[in-house]
């Protein structure tokens, strides 16, 4: 098993997160996150998905998602050419006598203090995966009573967009 | 002019609508929209004329008209007449109430009434399968969609090209368990090609048109498009859609060129190639293209369960059908070949049995319109994306071309060994006196009827018999449900067909089992004057599951016997059920009298006929590869496995 990452550019209608996500559960494959959003063209919708798949799956995959009406593109994002980021919160336990070590720790990973409360804090940051886990590894000896994970969202490297001649006619 | 209910014979109908296409039209604005409009029967022809959609003529022609304002249930049928729907199959309930209205005045669609909403759903596959059109049906929602569920995932399954419109519950009520309501797109979005549900009345025509266009272009497919009531209801502008194009929807038709020369190569060089042949060969109708090319290189063909029709079975190049009921030439021709070339077809667990040892030694050629379909199963060494009609004439003529001097090579070593394999091993069974044999029976009713009939069947052993032992020589002849295999296919199915092609006759070759699950069509039959032909394979057991019990089950036969047989107490009994519903009912219990029955069947022809033909319950399937093992365990009969040494000498030179 591999994760990959899939940038699917879609129809903005009614149900057609449902039909992506029933195609792939039916063919057996798990997603590992999903992030859904506009994009810089109206009515189309990107939906950013990583999945755990062998790769030869990964094209028959493809190829199905490819065959939704409302599917207009699929592109797979490589490590190497795209920016991926996921964010995250997390509410830490933390009293007056923890308060600054939680900072600091925040601050080493260029998160912030979104909310404070006498024992607990509200952390949150942006990237990717491998350092929000870092992250979360050095809060964990503080308690961590809640984590909250939006789905990662990437973007090809360069000046090429996904909609482009995506639309001909 | 409103359509009279009582028996009306479909010939004449459709006579009627094609030899009056410019017939006049009655007073008002509705007459001149008949009049501009193409006839069903015009836009049908301009279809097989040019193989393309006939909604697209449709289409153009609509563009320039003056919008006027319609209801949503006067758009739903004008939609369909402006798509040149003939025929539609269907049962009324609350949510699709408001389009049966406008329904009953249409002078150009005919709608049957079935008795059961699978009926329809089956009876539109039918239709389209016999006809290459697209097949509608119509149904209320909740209970009335949920019954043709069965029937989209049969059509999606083996491809055919059928459009089901839905009733749902108004669009405020959405969501709240109203009466009735059933979410029909979510539930048959696994097996749809495409899904519409339409809560608006200006949205109605273009989403009917684009179901017509998905379900008819590229891989043809089931879509459904779900109605809510409160759309059908409202009125607004009638808009029929100038461009029916979507972003993410374009088939890809043409082969890529690079492919096909790669592709003829490989021909020009292969010594025991095989043409592999699948149902996309039928819905592309591409069989004078696939006998040129086998004829053009002489390469042996096999036609799969959906392929039967696609290449004459009386052609000297045929060798029957693959896979686990396959015959010995066709299964063992693959297995030795060194190029298999599949076109249409998408190596279904059926045909190749274990996959791992399928066709092991033969590089693999591809051809499918659909691409999620190429090295899906099996690595695709030429992988061609495109029209099955496009790719066999593009081969034939690059085969022409670039290598006139390997179409010499007359392929006779590799000849010989299949005559020989076609000599030894032909199709067979085994005599048992005490009853009709059911091969017998099914290859007097082909002989008898001929090659110009369609031929239906349902799922099990008879459907089986009825692939091996008819004799088909033209596409579309033979209607089966293949990939979902679903029992009660055949009556609704041969329905459809009689309809569709009301000129030729059509035999539902049926088992006791499968006709008992929507034989309540016959009444639809009768009433509608639709004179079908249902020869029922009665063996008074689910006999493929009886088969299996005896193969795999030490003969233990765990809730297969019927009781339909002559020793048993006859629940029902066939003929007596045929009689009720106004059908002529006859039995026929031995061999010598299977022609005579046959003959008088084909004599009625002024309602259906039911022939019981009583078989011996033992008689089983051969060929046979059990399910999960190699091709290469092939059985002739039980316990026979056929010699085929004399081919790895040839692989050795």
């Amino acid at each position: 098993m591999s994760r990959h990452t899939l940038s699917v550019l879609v129809e903005d209608r009614p149900g057609v997160l449902a039909r992506l996500s029933g195609l792939i559960a039916r063919r057996g494959f798990n997603i590992h996150s999903l992030a859904v959003g506009v994009t810089e063209v109206d009515g189309l919708s990107r939906i950013t998905m990583v999945v755990d798949v062998e790769s030869a799956p990964l094209e028959q995959v493809t190829k199905q998602l490819n065959k939704l009406v409302n599917v207009i593109k699929v592109v797979e994002l490589e490590p190497q050419s795209s920016v991926r980021r996921a964010h995250v919160l997390f509410k830490v336990k933390a009293d007056a006598t923890q308060r600054s070590q939680v900072v600091s720790a925040v601050e080493l990973f260029r998160g912030s203090i979104v909310d404070v409360a006498p024992d607990s804090l509200t952390v949150e940051a942006t990237g990717e995966l491998a350092k929000l886990e870092a992250l979360q590894e050095v809060l964990e000896p503080f308690g961590i009573r809640e984590i909250v994970q939006s789905g990662t969202i990437a973007v090809q490297r360069g000046p090429k967009s996904i909609t482009d001649r995506s639309l001909r006619p | 002019m409103a359509r009279t209910s009582g028996p009306q014979p479909a010939a004449q109908d459709r006579a009627e609508q094609s030899e009056l296409p410019g017939q006049p039209a009655p007073e008002g604005a509705a007459a001149s929209r008949l009049r501009a409009a193409p006839s069903p029967a015009k836009i049908a022809t301009r279809s097989a004329q040019h193989g393309g959609p006939a909604h697209l003529g449709a289409v153009r022609d609509q563009g320039r008209r003056e919008p006027e304002i319609l209801s949503g249930a006067q758009a739903v049928v004008r939609s369909l007449e402006l798509l040149g729907v003939d025929t539609v199959f269907g049962l009324p309930g609350g949510t699709i109430l408001p389009t049966y209205d406008p329904l009953m005045d249409s002078e150009s669609i005919r709608h049957i009434l079935v008795r059961h909403e699978q009926g329809a759903g089956h009876a539109a596959e039918g239709y389209a399968a016999a006809t290459g059109r697209v097949g509608v049906c119509i149904a209320t929602s909740g209970p009335g969609a949920t019954n043709l569920i069965t029937a989209i995932a049969d059509a999606h399954m083996d491809s055919v090209p059928l459009v089901a419109i839905t009733g749902q519950q108004a669009s405020h009520l959405l969501g709240t368990d109203a009466f009735q309501e059933a979410d029909i797109v979510g539930m048959t979005m696994p097996v749809t090609k495409h899904s519409f549900l339409v809560t608006r009345t200006e949205d109605i025509p273009q989403a009917i048109a684009r179901a017509f266009h998905i379900a008819s272009s590229g891989r043809p497919g089931p879509v459904l498009v779900d109605i809510t009531k409160d759309a059908q209801v409202k009125t607004s502008e009638f808009r029929w859609p100038e461009n029916i194009e979507m972003p993410g929807y374009r088939p890809v038709m043409r082969p890529h060129s690079k492919q096909i020369r790669e592709a003829a190569r490989l021909i020009a060089g292969a010594r025991r190639p095989v043409l592999y042949v699948g149902g996309g060969v039928i819905r592309a109708g591409a069989h004078e293209e696939l006998r040129r090319l086998a004829e053009l290189a002489r390469i042996p063909v096999t036609t799969t369960l959906m392929a039967r029709g696609a290449f004459p079975d009386s052609h000297p190049q045929h060798l029957g059908m693959p896979g686990m009921h396959g015959s010995v030439p066709a299964v063992v021709s693959i297995q030795k070949s060194d190029l298999l070339i599949a076109v249409g077809s998408r190596f279904d667990d059926r045909v190749t049995g274990e996959l791992s040892s399928f066709a092991p030694r033969a590089t693999v050629i591809h051809a499918d319109i659909d691409p999620a379909e190429i090295s899906k199963n099996r690595h695709a060494d030429v992988p061609i994306v495109g029209d099955a009609r496009e790719v066999l004439a593009q081969l034939s003529e690059e085969l022409e071309n670039s290598w006139p001097e390997a179409l010499q090579d007359r392929r006779e070593a590799w000849w010989a060994q299949l005559d020989q394999l076609k000599e030894t091993y032909p199709l067979g069974y085994e005599s048992k006196d005490e009853a009709c044999d059911p091969q017998y029976v099914i290859q007097r009713i082909s002989a008898l009827t001929g090659p110009e009939a369609v031929y239906t069947a349902g799922v099990g052993q008879h459907q089986m018999w009825a692939a091996q032992f008819v004799s088909y020589e033209r596409p579309r002849s033979w209607l089966n449900s293949g990939g979902l295999g679903t029992m009660g296919y055949s009556v609704p199915a041969a329905m459809g067909a009689k309809v569709g092609e009301p000129d030729r006759v059509v035999w539902a070759i049926d088992g006791d089992g499968c006709f008992q699950m929507t034989n309540q069509e016959l009444a639809t039959c009768v009433i509608n004057n639709i004179p079908i032909k249902v020869a029922i394979i009665n063996n008074s057991s689910l006999g493929m599951v009886r088969q299996w019990q005896t193969l795999f089950y030490n003969g233990r036969y765990s809730n297969t016997d019927l009781n339909t047989g002559p020793d048993t107490i006859r629940v029902p009994d066939f003929v007596k059920l045929a009689e009720a519903y106004g059908c002529a009912g006859l039995r026929c219990e031995t061999n010598e009298d299977i022609d005579d029955t046959i003959r008088k069947a084909l004599e009625i022809n002024d309602r259906p006929v039911v022939v019981d033909f009583t078989v011996h319950r033992d008689a089983m399937v051969w060929p046979m590869v059990a399910a999960g093992v190699s091709n290469d365990e092939i059985q002739y009969a039980r316990g026979v496995r056929p010699q085929f040494d004399g081919f790895e000498e040839e692989e050795q030179g």
